[in-house]
């Protein structure tokens, strides 16, 4: 069960990790809310995930109540994140920002 | 077992900083925007993780999940402030 627990945090962590790489590293502000719309939903899901699983390591009924609580958490964030990465987008192309593009070689030779 | 939480939040400690830095210096304010979005999302794994610490799981959840719905509603309310201005 400790296995499962561990790896589940790991794959999370991972995914985390490309979050916070992507949301440094991307050119533009509508690429970067790509990967801090996505990979920070899934990290979410895999590490609530695996604190539920090791919660319930004892049964009783309020441990089973708090690993629901827990889900019910992630799933909350499942409808909060894409509405809030929505809404930025919305506020973007709102305020006349043009999305990035990568330069043609005919752009870079001028 | 517990080593294992304490690291794994750490580790999300240092992410957090990564996002940090995004908030702060970013180039316009929906970039900022972006930045505080995604420490809200990791504070909320965070905050678990220390109930798991702590040994008081249930009572964080309750605070976790409090706080999921703030920073959710801090992120819409600043982005319709934000989307009438031209030239962000």
């Amino acid at each position: 069960m400790n296995v499962l627990v561990i790896a589940l945090l790991v794959v999370g962590l991972v995914f985390f990790t490309g979050g916070g790489v992507g949301i440094l590293r991307f050119p533009d502000f509508f690429t970067r809310l790509h990967p801090a719309g996505k990979l920070d939903t899934l990290g979410s899901l895999l590490m609530m995930l695996a604190v539920a699983i090791y919660n319930l390591e004892h049964f009783s009924w309020e441990a089973l109540l708090t690993s629901l609580k827990i889900m019910l958490i992630v799933l909350f964030i499942f409808l909060s994140s894409p509405t809030a990465t929505h809404s930025i987008v919305d506020a973007g192309i709102r305020a006349g920002m043009v999305p990035w593009r990568k330069e043609t070689p005919e752009e870079k030779a001028e | 077992m517990q080593y294992v939480f304490l690291y794994a939040g750490l580790y999300l400690c240092i992410l957090m900083l990564l996002s940090l830095y995004r908030a702060v210096f970013g180039p316009t304010v929906l970039d900022r925007l972006v930045g505080v979005n995604a420490i809200g999302s990791k504070t909320v794994v965070l905050l678990i993780l220390i109930g798991l610490i702590y040994g008081r799981v249930d009572m964080f959840v309750d605070i976790s999940m409090a706080y999921a719905m703030l920073n959710f509603i801090a992120v819409l309310a600043a982005s319709r402030y934000f989307q009438k201005r031209k030239g962000l």
